[in-house]
């Protein structure tokens, strides 16, 4: 058997989940505080890709990204083709699993108690110490719940990522893809074991995400303090 | 510098919700108690002060510092304006031990410098063998004092306290009363303390400011205010239970109407009515009060004709642990009619006082004694 596709999947959601995680929380943090009618569209902008068929945002992605299109040609200009390569499905992963970020992470930042953030700009700190001192350990359950979930979505990409990427065995031929194309073949005990290992994954993160929900405290999360 | 120099100057003007805030003060190296009711504008006038909202016009400076000034469009934000602000809930750091909390603010400081200064702070709150344990854990009195020395350790350069007793039991707060004063007697800088309990604000500021729906109605020395609260408002707020309307008939005597009475004040009437109009006329308009602990209960020997003694009955009566407070009524006759007559005055005195008292028959004799009774304009 060939376990490609199971790094590849691994590979690519591992990447787009660390990229969704910075480009969530920072979104979530700049979105704090600002609020009117331009605030909702962007807001729905960031959540559009939890809610268009992964189809059109993978022909969107087709259109950005292509040889005429405004990043493909500047990755061109790098001499870099996005389309059909690896850090396609990276891209096509990031872009679906933002949206689960950005809501959870701005929740959790939501819910931390204004008046400990104004003590910590009384006592000197600046907006940065702030945010990492003081509004992120807090947040960090919900952050870390984001995270988990981000990586899960990612890991299940199928759409967009056949849209832009293709399926290319040993270089963009992920779990969920394989498990079409072995379908498709009559392959069905291929499937079934992809099918099995897709879910055992899921099945442990998401197992895991409760458990250490429940375990939490915020005596525990004391890693952002230096 | 010296402390003469201290000043927090404020002028500043705010929109509400439901009304504005137009504050206008000067507090010197001492504590200034700042009363209201809640939703007087207290708490957001502390916040304008740190730095967490910004005032629509006006000017706010410390010492030789402009922190707010409207016309110059200058708002210095609260990390560079060394306030420090004690929270009403604390605001203490969940993730954060004790000795974590107290040196937050003293980042910029190196390792060992803060540690012993941490250890400092620690001592003189009171707090030694708590310094690795988390806020959850503490007591609200322990918690107090973690933000208290967490806000002085950036040693600021005035002190803002929100309320700094109201989440405390009852018995923890003489206790916390004794702590702040010995805080406010070594620190010596511009101090204020918001806070809705009279008492609590006589007690710890050696001045004192009361606000009402944004404004401030009176301001000074506290023995003054409660002395001879300049009107009705403050009086009410300051916690005077006697107030009748009044006509002021000469300089020193006044028709109390709705105590049916005429009584003679030490205080001329016209005194606190606008001095600037030079005479007060006759018949002038007013308020007379009295507060209830002043009210005083005399053998009346046949000749009522005393200064301002007046019978009275007993309406209803209060009792607290070691005192009671009397409700009285002044009207002449006796209760013929099915309605039980209102409650004109209210007096306290200690229950020994009242045992004394309280089985002899009406009617009984107040004194509202002359230098008690303090005259209000509207």
């Amino acid at each position: 058997m060939d376990w490609s596709p199971l790094w590849i999947s691994l590979a690519t959601s591992v990447t787009a989940t660390v990229i969704t995680l910075f480009l969530g929380l920072a979104a979530a943090a700049w979105r704090e505080g600002r609020n009117g009618p331009a605030m909702a569209l962007v807001d729905g902008v960031f959540l559009l890709p939890l809610v268009l068929p992964p189809t059109v945002v993978g022909f969107l992605l087709l259109l950005l990204f292509g040889r005429n299109g405004p990043l493909g040609k500047l990755f061109l200009g790098f001499g870099a083709t996005i389309v059909f390569s690896w850090p396609a499905t990276v891209i096509a992963a990031t872009v679906v699993a933002f949206p689960l970020m950005y809501l959870t992470a701005r929740a959790a930042l939501e819910q931390v108690e204004p008046s400990l953030l104004q003590a910590a700009r009384t006592l000197g700190a600046s907006e940065w110490r702030v945010f990492r001192e003081v509004a992120l350990p807090l947040a960090w359950p919900g952050v870390l719940a984001g995270t988990i979930l981000s990586f899960a979505r990612a890991l299940g990409e199928f759409g967009a990522t056949l849209m832009l990427a293709g399926n290319i065995p040993g270089r963009t031929e992920t779990i969920p893809i394989a498990i079409y194309f072995a379908v498709e073949a009559n392959e069905m005990k291929q499937a079934a074991a992809w099918c099995l290992i897709d879910i055992g994954i899921s099945l442990v993160l998401l197992a895991g995400l409760y458990y250490w929900t429940h375990l939490q405290s915020p005596e525990r999360l004391r890693w952002a303090r230096r | 510098m010296g402390s003469a120099l201290m000043a927090l100057e404020v002028q500043i003007e705010k929109k509400l919700a439901d009304f504005a805030l137009e504050v206008s003060f000067r507090a010197e190296a001492e504590p200034l108690s700042i009363l209201g009711a809640s939703g007087a504008g207290k708490t957001m006038l502390l916040r304008c002060i740190a730095g967490l909202e910004q005032p629509d016009r006006g000017r706010i400076k410390l010492n030789d510092r402009v922190f707010f000034d409207s016309e110059s469009h200058l708002n210095i934000p609260a990390r560079q304006r060394r306030v420090g602000l004690l929270f009403q809930n604390y605001a203490l750091f969940p993730h954060r031990t004790v000795a974590e909390n107290i040196a937050f603010g003293l980042e910029g400081l190196p390792r060992d410098e803060r540690a012993k200064k941490v250890a400092t702070l620690v001592e003189r709150a009171h707090l030694p063998g708590l310094e690795d344990r988390y806020s959850r854990t503490l007591s609200g009195g322990e918690q107090q004092r973690v933000a208290l020395a967490r806000a002085l350790a950036i040693e600021p350069e005035a002190l803002l306290l929100d309320e700094p007793l109201s989440a405390l039991d009852t018995h923890l707060r003489s206790q916390m009363e004794i702590q702040l004063q010995e805080t406010f007697a070594a620190y010596r800088r511009p101090t204020l303390l918001v806070t809705h309990n009279m008492e609590e604000a006589y007690r710890l500021g050696a001045r004192l400011l009361i606000l009402s729906r944004g404004r401030v109605v009176a301001s000074g020395a506290k023995e003054r205010i409660f002395q001879r609260p300049p009107s009705v408002e403050v009086a009410r707020l300051t916690g005077c239970k006697n107030i009748s309307r009044a006509s002021a008939i000469s300089d020193h005597s006044v028709e109390a109407l709705d105590w049916g009475c005429t009584l003679r004040l030490a205080q001329p009437a016209g005194q606190s009515i606008a001095q600037a109009s030079a005479q007060v006329s006759a018949q002038a308009p007013g308020f007379v009060g009295i507060r209830a602990h002043h009210i005083e209960f005399v053998e009346a020997n046949g000749a009522s004709s005393e200064e301002n003694v007046f019978p009275c009955r007993l309406v209803q009566s209060s009792e607290t642990p070691f005192r009671v407070t009397l409700f009285l009524t002044m009207q002449q006759h006796s209760s013929q009619s099915p309605q039980p007559d209102a409650a004109q005055l209210q007096a306290e005195v200690y229950k020994e006082k009242w045992q004394r008292f309280r089985d002899k028959p009406f009617p009984w004799h107040v004194r509202l004694p002359s230098d008690s009774l303090f005259w209000m304009k509207e």
